[in-house]
């Protein structure tokens, strides 16, 4: 069975070529799913439950894109990557869009031929360290040992910083952030470095939050964004406006609530562009009109999704910080729907 | 003289004693403390370091132990619960992840409908192996299929299965435990029909599928014999034929047969394979398949011919060469390149594929140990008697050379059974750690470490062990030598 499908793949894909998957929005379409590459497991981000459902801040993309293009938000196939093969995944076709807390860097923009379409998180790399350790500052932590994660960014950062500050740090090399929790529980180090939304979902689950502190200082950029495949302009301008119609949302005020009501009354011209209710700009990206009210009918806009999934209400408890829209200080900026 | 001295002792005793028990320290639990704990200064010394490590396992482990909780929707939850049981402070297992979870680390994704499929499957799995592996002690094979038959319907009512289903699935039970007992050979075809079966059940669509496959080998078969005079053009025949039939006729017949009979199971896609379903299909199917790759290779190279030995020897050297890892990560990222895009090749075929080709290498030595232990005399033997070669290796070389290489082969097996939770390096979800690590993503369970690995690692005991045991038995069983 396996082997006439596979041999019967290879012929047709040896006759179309390369064609097949350049048109990435077609062959979604066609597929009736949408493929999205995500995390095999980060608290907030990506989850399943015990029913196997996903959930969390980058899945809320993912129902994005496919409320926009399929109609149906439920209609994504979660495909778990870990951090070795997420970009292989990407590249081979396996995924249509990577939504995994990827870090956008010059190297896999360009290099891994990787099109981030925009940050949807911003994050950056903290310290976490025990109270009665008296340590206040990041500057303060000259000859700690430090728990890292092994082939991460995170490394690499904590050498850089570390080196242009003069210090020295003994590593404590971790695989999983489970095991880094583990090592800095029993007191295996003095700090543990992630990002730091990752620190405060960690301090949070502790038994004792308030024996533990996170230090202010975050040394590194660490902007998470969706990414498509190079060369496909077409479904990289899908995902990348369908995110930016999720943080517009929220800027203009429209939520999963009141959608269908401003859709109708909203005296905003660049609400109504939004919404579908003058110009049709779904068909600029071969989508239809309501395109951008399903995707923030999926899960609510930006704002929403943050505060249902990762914000101050839920146990993880991340306050906006730099994801608060640009008019409220934050860096979140949709381009303009003109 | 006799009565002499009768007369000038005073008293002489006419019955015996009765015999007085052994000193203490020679008898009962004593001696074998003094025998096997306590024989010499350095055993004594071993003995009380061994206690004391015990002691000290056991003292840091079982307060934990003991504290642990079963009923709770959270960490935070659990942790409440044993500081109010046991006073502030106190630390305890929070098994309530496993409670909650179980499913997840049994059958990763699968949908929980058909939770049944894995299950029956495993089940039949006895049936399978029971005339194979238990063929001369009638009670121990009719234990076994007593229980597998209870067990896996016990299961697969528990875990909801259709009553359509369980009807067919009490008539299998029934009708396969009775083919064993009066159709020795009727029972070994369903062994050899049970892979298709469970590709089926494990991963859905049509039947027909899995049947039109195997249809194949019966078309083969079938020209082989026909042809049977012409010798080797006949093998080349029936490989053609077989192949023909997978590549132009099995789908459109399965097609065809499906729509005038619809026999389905919802499909299961590989990716929704996870936990124990994912660990014991990888190491079954490695199982079953890298023992006959291995027996071929280890005679290839033990050949005669250059080309053959050659190639057995590369393969063999570069596979034993290389880490699985690596092996794994070719299969799943390397392959992804060299394929045309779009090729949808099954994740989990590529894994068992490689897989079986790590082990086979292992087993193919190990083999070769066999067949290099045994007496030159028994070749001249089988020489002398005028068999030719397959069935010299068939009637007299390979019964005695697997016989001597059974802890081998089931140390392979062990290894690579144990070898599947490597997958989690291609994102597969293996039980022990990324199933784990993916449950300590939400939030109520974060910080649940020690816990997965204790359920996981037991119910890997209980495998591996069995098939320790079954080895030993094994070798029992076919002692018959004259040592």
């Amino acid at each position: 069975m396996k082997t006439t499908v596979f041999l019967g793949t290879v012929a047709a894909a040896a006759l179309i070529g390369g064609m097949a998957a350049a048109d990435t929005l077609a062959d979604v379409k066609a597929r009736g799913v949408l493929n999205c590459g995500v995390n095999t497991g980060l608290v907030g981000f990506a989850a399943p439950d015990a029913n196997g459902n996903w959930s969390g801040f980058d899945i809320a993309v993912c129902k994005a894109v496919a409320a926009a293009v399929l109609g149906d938000a439920s209609k994504v196939k979660y495909i778990p990557t870990t951090g070795q093969t997420r970009f292989t995944a990407l590249a081979s076709g396996e995924v249509d869009v990577l939504a995994r807390n990827s870090t956008w860097t010059f190297q896999r923009d360009t290099d891994l031929k990787l099109d981030f379409v925009g940050v949807n998180y911003f994050d950056g790399q903290g310290f976490m360290v025990r109270k009665d350790l008296g340590v206040t500052s990041a500057k303060e932590l000259d000859g700690a040992t430090i728990c890292i994660q092994t082939g991460t960014s995170t490394e690499l950062n904590l050498a850089d910083y570390f080196k242009h500050n003069n210090m020295t740090y003994q590593p404590v090399n971790i695989d999983s952030n489970a095991e880094g929790e583990q090592q800095y529980m029993a007191g295996a180090c003095d700090a543990y470095t992630t990002d730091a939304s990752g620190l405060a979902a960690t301090r949070a689950a502790f038994a004792d939050p308030e024996n533990h502190i996170i230090l202010p200082e975050i040394i590194s950029k660490e902007p998470l964004g969706p990414a498509v495949r190079h060369g496909d302009n077409n479904w990289g301008d899908v995902v990348r406006w369908t995110l930016y119609a999720l943080i517009a949302a929220e800027e203009y005020g429209v939520t999963s609530a009141n959608l269908e009501e401003l859709a109708k009354s909203s005296t905003n011209p660049e609400v109504q562009r939004l919404l579908g209710a003058s110009d049709d700009y779904g068909k600029m990206l071969g989508l239809d009109k309501d395109w951008a009210k399903r995707a923030i009918a999926a899960s609510g806009n930006y704002g929403e999704i943050f505060a249902a999934t990762i914000g101050e209400q839920t146990p993880i408890g991340l306050a906006r910080g730099l994801n608060a829209q640009w008019t409220q200080g934050g860096l979140m900026y949709a381009m303009p729907f003109r | 003289m006799s009565e002499l001295h009768a007369q000038t002792v005073a008293y002489v005793r006419d019955t015996m004693l009765p015999q007085a028990a052994p000193p203490m320290r020679q008898s009962g639990v004593v001696l074998w403390l003094r025998q096997n704990l306590f024989s010499g200064p350095l055993n004594t010394i071993l003995t009380l370091l061994g206690l004391a490590v015990v002691w000290f396992l056991v003292s840091h482990f079982w307060p934990w132990f003991s504290h642990s909780v079963w009923n709770a929707s959270s960490m935070a939850e659990c942790r409440q619960i044993i500081a109010e049981r046991w006073g502030e402070g106190a630390t305890g297992g929070c098994f309530a992840v496993i409670r909650e979870r179980w499913n997840q680390f049994l059958f990763g994704f699968f949908p929980p409908s058909e939770y049944w499929r894995p299950t029956a499957a495993f089940g039949l799995m006895f049936f399978a192996i029971a005339p194979v592996l238990f063929t001369e002690s009638r009670g121990l094979r009719w234990t076994v299929m007593a229980v597998a038959a209870v067990l896996t319907f016990a299961f697969c009512v528990l875990l909801g299965a259709p009553p359509r289903v369980l009807a067919v699935l009490a008539a299998a039970l029934v009708g396969l435990t009775a083919l064993n007992e009066y159709a020795h050979r009727g029972a070994l075809v369903f062994s050899l029909l049970f892979p298709f079966l469970a590709v089926w059940l494990l991963w859905g669509g049509s039947a027909w599928g899995p049947a039109c496959v195997l249809a194949g080998f019966v078309v083969g078969f079938a020209v082989w014999r026909v042809l049977a005079r012409f010798g080797l053009f006949a093998v080349a025949a029936g490989v053609l034929a077989a192949a023909g039939w997978w590549m132009f006729a099995s789908g459109t017949v399965a097609g065809v047969l499906q729509g005038v009979l619809p026999v389905a199971l919802p499909q299961v896609e590989s990716r929704a394979f996870g936990g124990f379903v994912l660990a014991i299909t990888i190491g079954v199917a490695g199982i079953v398949m890298s023992l006959p790759l291995g027996i071929i290779l280890a005679l290839a190279r033990r050949s005669d011919m250059p080309v053959v030995k050659a190639f057995a020897v590369m393969f063999i050297e570069f596979i034993r060469g290389v880490p699985l890892i690596t092996l794994l990560f070719v299969a799943s990222l390397l392959l992804n390149y060299f394929l045309p895009p779009g090729t949808n090749f099954d994740i989990i075929l590529r894994v068992i594929i490689m897989v079986t080709l790590f082990a086979a290498a292992y087993m193919a030595e190990v083999i070769r140990g066999g067949l290099a232990a045994l007496p030159v005399g028994q070749y001249e033997a089988a020489d002398a008697l005028g068999l030719d070669y397959w069935k010299a290796q068939r009637l007299i070389i390979l019964p005695q050379a697997l016989k001597i290489s059974i802890p081998g082969i089931v140390g392979t097996f062990i290894g690579l059974f144990k070898d599947t939770t490597l997958v989690t390096f291609v994102g597969l979800f293996d039980p022990l750690k990324q199933m784990a690590d993916t449950i300590r993503a939400t939030f109520a369970w974060k910080g649940a470490y020690w816990e997965p690995y204790i359920f996981t690692g037991a119910i890997f005991f209980i495998l591996c062990f069995s098939m320790s045991r079954y080895s030993m038995y094994l070798e029992q069983r076919l002692k018959r030598d004259h040592r």
